[in-house]
């Protein structure tokens, strides 16, 4: 396995370059991550609902055209713990050029060969965001860091540096859950234990974060978070919506005041 | 017409089409190539009206403001009197809810064809004709297609709208269930010396429904369903012999007749496809369901698929979504399957109920239709069913664009 942080020059979008003998692991492991019905079929069930705010979010922030295809064309985005690439992947479609980092060289690996046989160039770096920060330059209209900061040793560290990553102007997602005892009944004792959903242990409670602790991690940086918005499961239609209960699963869009210095 | 009006709807969401079609366009714009008529709900004349075309096919379209239905009966000396039992239907029974519109439009199929061929060209979607499919297969992210000119296609999705008879959903595997009828519809267009004021007329004769739909200046198309035997029959006889039959159905309440071009001969049967969708394949009208043309919703249950499947493609595209996974497609089955599957079972049973001139069926049939006539609500609802508008409706139906 050989690993290459290629930089940008080489022409070629993708960061990572795989092994020739791991293709076969990584395009397995790719089938299993995005395989609706498979092991991550909840994941794929959540995903359209964040991805229709994000994009909504965007439109709206950045005043652009919400009947094309690829609205977001010309404007950078970094996807932090980009996972097997479900939310890099319909970004890129949307128009953005996408950054995926990743501290799993498995994710990363799967990442670049799902996206590969869908002809989608993305960048994907087998980093985590602090290396990033330390090694780059360059700063992101778009930074989006969903349920992956749960999953963090310094939360607030972290954000912090996601959140100097933006762009004056642009915007910064975190998406989490909270911590209260719902989120411990659902995420935890439901999602893992009754459901099944997720492997057991995915999630830590005691290191879900409060909306409060989001908006208290951004204090003294430029970005205004916004309140922050529910996404709930109805168990009846089996569908996920945004809601107004932020009790469990809940995203915080982080602004920039003035969106003219684009 | 189904697959064609889904270019257009997905182009005007901004997707990009290759359509393929077996027939060189010119042959299917001529007269010979096929002579039917069909009715388009007022639902699916909005879905063309938002996509460009309808002030086209307005030209060409009649209105149908009221359809009588009777239970008719074979001409002849010992030939029961008509029951005085009929079904009417008025658009102005629903006028308050749909604006005037009527209770759906009688359009030539080559005027479909034409008007939306010229806006696929107008549009600068891509037209592979004539060719046709070979084989097909799925490489990673995308479905391919060998077509018999050599080239292959690659897309993220694959939708057949091949009719009943589809290449891409046999070699898919999909199953497809079959029911023939003993039946041939002869179709014809007539003059008539009076005009029809914009009303169709469905007579059940115990051979099968006779149907006269309205076209523009005085003309009828006639729908004339009989047993195999006795259509091809009807094929061959001389143009007295065939008058002398059409009159004594028809009826000279409109004056005399004169039947205009050529006559066509259609098998009539009822096909299911067991799914809608498969792998990157995705089944549009006819190829997922083909139903008995009785009252005329063979080519809606397409128009409405084709609304179904616009919004679901188009919405999922600018989500960034792979447009053919089973994720996406199974919302426009979940969509559509209920009202394909019920409308075609609907059919079929008034084809087996009507297609019978068994008396007491007839006394049965003579009263509930009686009935059905006197609950206005639930005949109003019928209408608007007919004509598309009822349940959850994609936006083309409502006459916006996605």
């Amino acid at each position: 396995m050989t690993e290459t942080l290629n930089s940008l020059d080489s022409g070629s979008a993708a960061g990572f370059s795989i092994d020739e003998g791991e293709v076969s692991r990584f395009s397995a492991l790719a089938a299993k991550w995005w395989d609706v019905k498979g092991e991550f079929a909840p994941l794929h069930k959540f995903n359209p609902t964040r991805v229709k705010f994000i994009r909504e979010t965007c439109l709206d922030h950045f005043a652009l055209d919400y009947r094309k295809r690829a609205p977001f064309e010309g404007l950078q985005l970094l996807d932090v713990g980009c996972g097997g690439g479900l939310l890099s992947e319909p970004m890129r479609r949307m128009g953005f050029t996408v950054t995926g980092l990743d501290a799993s060289e498995k994710n990363i690996g799967t990442a670049s060969a799902h996206a590969a046989q869908g002809g989608l160039d993305i960048r994907y770096l087998n980093q985590t965001v602090e290396q990033l920060a330390e090694s780059d330059e360059v700063l992101y209209h778009v930074v989006l860091t969903m349920e992956v900061i749960e999953h963090v040793s310094d939360p607030e560290a972290f954000l912090r540096t996601c959140a100097s990553l933006v762009k004056p102007g642009g915007l910064l997602f975190v998406a989490t859950l909270n911590r209260t005892a719902k989120a411990y009944g659902l995420a935890i004792v439901g999602a893992e234990y009754v459901l099944q959903w997720v492997p057991k242990g995915t999630h830590d409670w005691k290191k879900f974060l409060m909306p409060e602790e989001i908006r208290s991690f951004l204090d003294g940086t430029e970005l205004m978070p916004e309140p922050p918005v529910g996404v709930s499961y109805n168990p009846l239609t089996q569908e996920w919506a945004l809601s107004d209960d932020t009790d469990v699963n809940y995203m915080v869009v982080a602004k920039y005041p003035v969106t003219a210095v684009l | 017409m189904a697959g064609m009006t889904l270019a257009l709807a997905l182009k005007s969401g901004g997707l990009e089409v290759a359509l393929v079609e077996r027939q060189p366009f010119d042959d299917m714009l001529d007269v010979s190539f096929d002579g039917r008529a069909s009715a388009i709900a007022y639902a699916c004349f909005r879905q063309w009206k938002a996509l460009g075309v309808g002030d086209v096919l307005e030209k060409h379209a009649c209105r149908m403001d009221e359809i009588f239905v009777t239970d008719g009966h074979l001409p002849g000396a010992s030939a029961p009197k008509p029951l005085p039992f009929f079904l009417h239907f008025a658009s102005e029974e629903i006028s308050d809810r749909t604006g005037d519109e009527p209770l759906g439009y009688m359009v030539e199929n080559r005027q479909v064809r034409k008007a939306l061929y010229e806006e696929i060209v107008n549009q600068g979607i891509r037209l592979i004709s004539p060719a046709s499919v070979v084989d097909n297969r799925e490489d990673g992210s995308f479905a391919e297609v060998d077509l018999d000119t050599g080239e292959t296609l690659r897309a993220p999705l694959v939708v057949s709208a091949e009719g009943r008879k589809s290449t891409l959903r046999e070699k898919a595997g999909i199953k497809h269930i079959n029911w023939a009828y003993d039946q041939s519809a002869v179709v014809c267009t007539v003059q008539m010396e009076h005009s029809h004021n914009h009303v169709a007329y469905e007579h059940f004769l115990p051979t099968g429904p006779f149907a006269i739909l309205p076209l523009n200046d005085s003309r009828a198309c006639i729908v004339w369903s009989e047993t195999h035997a006795k259509a091809k029959a009807l094929m061959q006889v001389d143009d007295q012999l065939f008058y002398d039959h059409l009159i004594g159905r028809f009826g000279e309440f409109l004056g005399d007749l004169t039947v205009v071009g050529e006559k066509f001969i259609y098998p009539l049967g009822l096909g299911l496809a067991e799914e809608m969708h498969k792998g990157r394949l995705a089944l549009l009208g006819d190829s997922a369901h083909g139903i008995h043309p009785i009252a005329g919703q063979g080519l809606n249950l397409g128009l409405k698929d084709v609304a179904a499947l616009a919004e679901v493609l188009i919405e999922a595209a600018r989500l960034g979504e792979d447009i053919g996974t089973d994720l996406v497609l199974e919302r426009y089955a979940k969509w559509r399957r209920f009202d394909n599957v019920s409308t075609s079972v609907i059919m079929d049973g008034f084809v087996r109920l009507f297609s019978n001139g068994n008396p007491l069926l007839r006394a049965v049939r003579g009263v509930g239709i009686g009935l059905f006539n006197k609950v206005p609500t639930l005949r109003q609802f019928v209408m608007e069913d007919a004509g598309a508008a009822t349940g959850d409706l994609p936006k083309l139906l409502r006459g916006e664009l996605v």
